[in-house]
């Protein structure tokens, strides 16, 4: 659905070039949610107005529906960008216009009938639940309702493709959900192709199907959300991960030093990750019944689910004879399951006796 | 007395009011299409281009510069051709058009730049073209700022006209000036002032009314 060809986007400014995108390659197939993750000065922004060509890509090629952006002059582009409905961070709503002439905008642009404008605006707020607001300004309204007029506008020409810019970074986290769950449902209704980008892995983990990681004006790393939270390769995106999911030692053992060696009192931590139906075995029942002679100790837990997958988290710490620890490291690698070994740690007393105990 | 100072009194007001009336009119006409090129031919605006803008800019900041009642004596050869006089009501305006045209340009070009940029950009990615945008987008959401700044143009030109009333224009300014000052007679040269004073308040009452009116924030 979009393709885009080596974009490549540097601005002029007085200091010197400033390079913003440094030949980025995606690919987008049609109803997929895409999420491109990246700090603020990544270039995430410029990719997406590259999209519909608010900015121009200095070189490269940017292709929507088949057809190259690059190549159209104005009044062709400005059929396509009709094609192409966008929301912001902002909203970036008329404050002068009441919620149904917001909605009309873009079909008053086009010079449709008052009457046929009147249905689609109707059946807009509709889906967006804001019936009642019709007669409202933007000022009366919350956040998220602004942006749900945001999206009713950017659907009003029934597009193919939907950009969201930082679209719920304004938002608090309930809001932010269900801003989230309705472009998910309108992506399924309608079976629109939507562009999300956002400085949050939690957007990202919630709504989208495949991810890209932007950093420094190149894609660090891109593949399916599941596979970049299994298994992220770039530091960039460890981190955005980290931010979700926590990689530190739980509190008994952290500070402490990590050997390879086994000493006295220590245990071995390994890290489990277990993903989709591996999620609901019984893995470490299973592990203690067939190797008799190791202890386990359960340190952390988690399961949560990426796109209605479960996905689960868990850190124990075992301890036994040597080629018992030795026989439980290979049942754990025979499972469905990606094991980690962190290594031998003490774990730290002291953490209990400050406490409350 | 006042049998002989109210008709004075009335007979000028209305024509400082026609006066104001008919110049701002024909001013905005031409004031806010100005003001409307500055802005989008300024920098990163979406009809931008330098030179044009600087040209204009330019023009509008010399005629700017002359001190009113300069401009109403170095234009008279103009005025004579367009009017067919120099002197009387109907002339007088053709200063204060043209001293007012360049105004409001710029207080115009002010009030539009407050508009957010991001509204601009949404109407893009919708597919308007510079002319939706500057009628849909800029004109409207500026309005209450254009009502504002055009409220003051209003009251400075109220200033102007007692000075063009001073070559013949007639109106309150001639007035004081004539059987105020020159005839020794204060209660007019007072009356006039009040005259001035409660008009102004009007204007600018009008003014913040409507502005506030139309300002949906």
């Amino acid at each position: 659905m979009i393709k885009l060809f080596h974009v490549e986007k540097t601005y002029k400014s007085p200091s010197g070039t400033v390079t913003a995108l440094k030949g980025i390659d995606l690919t987008i197939g049609r109803g997929e949610i895409f999420g491109i993750i990246g700090l603020s000065g990544a270039g995430k922004s410029t990719l997406i107005r590259c999209i519909n060509m608010l900015e121009k890509p200095t070189s490269g090629k940017v292709i929507v529906d088949g057809k190259d952006l690059t190549m159209m002059n104005d009044s062709e582009l400005r059929e396509m960008r009709k094609q192409i409905g966008m929301i912001f961070q902002h909203f970036n709503l008329l404050s002068s216009a009441t919620v149904y002439d917001n909605v009309a905008f873009p079909l008053r642009l086009a010079k449709i009938s008052e009457d046929k404008i009147k249905l689609k605006v109707d059946e807009l707020l509709n889906l967006v639940s804001l019936s009642e607001k019709a007669n409202q300004y933007p000022s009366q309204l919350s956040g998220g309702q602004k942006q749900r007029v945001g999206i009713a506008r950017a659907l009003a020409s029934d597009p193919k493709v939907l950009l969201c810019d930082e679209a719920t970074s304004a938002l608090d986290p309930q809001t932010t959900k269900s801003i989230l769950d309705l472009i998910k449902d309108i992506n399924e209704k309608l079976s629109l192709t939507v562009v999300v980008i956002t400085h949050e892995m939690q957007v990202i983990k919630d709504i989208c199907d495949k991810v890209a990681v932007i950093s420094n004006g190149v894609i660090a790393e891109q593949g399916s959300v599941v596979d970049v939270f299994i298994n992220p390769q770039h530091a960039i995106t460890k981190e955005f991960i980290s931010v979700l999911l926590s990689n530190e030692l739980p509190v008994a053992f952290r500070g402490n030093k990590i050997s390879q060696e086994e000493t006295v009192g220590s245990l071995l931590l390994l890290r489990l990750t277990f993903l989709g139906e591996s999620a609901d075995n019984p893995v470490i029942a299973e592990m203690i019944r067939e190797v008799s002679g190791v202890d386990v100790t359960l340190l952390f837990g988690n399961l949560d689910q990426i796109h209605g997958i479960p996905f689960g988290r868990m850190i124990i710490g075992i301890s036994g004879a040597e080629e018992e620890v030795e026989k439980a490291l290979n049942f754990l690698k025979h499972e469905d399951l990606k094991l980690e070994v962190i290594g031998y740690v003490q774990r730290n007393y002291s953490a209990f006796d400050k406490g409350t105990w | 007395m006042f049998n002989e100072i109210i008709p004075l009194l009335t007979k000028a007001l209305g024509e400082t009011i026609y006066m104001v009336a008919v110049s701002m009119t024909i001013a905005t006409a031409f004031g806010i299409p100005l003001g409307v090129l500055l802005n989008v031919t300024g920098k990163g605006q979406i009809l931008e281009s330098p030179i044009l803008n600087k040209t204009i800019g330019s023009i509008v900041n010399a005629i700017r510069s002359i001190p009113f009642i300069i401009l109403m004596v170095a234009i008279i050869p103009l005025t004579r051709f367009i009017v067919g006089s120099a002197i009387g009501t109907t002339a007088a305006m053709v200063p204060l058009v043209i001293a007012s045209i360049p105004f409001i340009g710029r207080q115009v070009e002010t009030s539009l730049k407050e508009v957010p940029y991001g509204l601009i950009e949404a109407a893009l990615a919708m597919g308007a073209t510079p002319f939706q945008i500057i009628t849909k987008v800029l004109l409207p959401e500026s309005m209450p700022s254009i009502v504002a700044q055009l409220t003051t143009v209003i009251i400075a030109l109220v200033g102007e006209s007692a000075m063009a009333g001073a070559i013949g224009g007639g109106g309150l300014g001639d007035l004081a000036i004539r059987y105020g000052y020159q005839r020794f007679r204060p209660e007019i040269m007072i009356a006039t002032v009040i005259i001035l004073i409660i008009l102004v308040q009007f204007v600018q009452f009008c003014g913040n009314r409507l502005a506030n009116r139309l300002n949906k924030k």
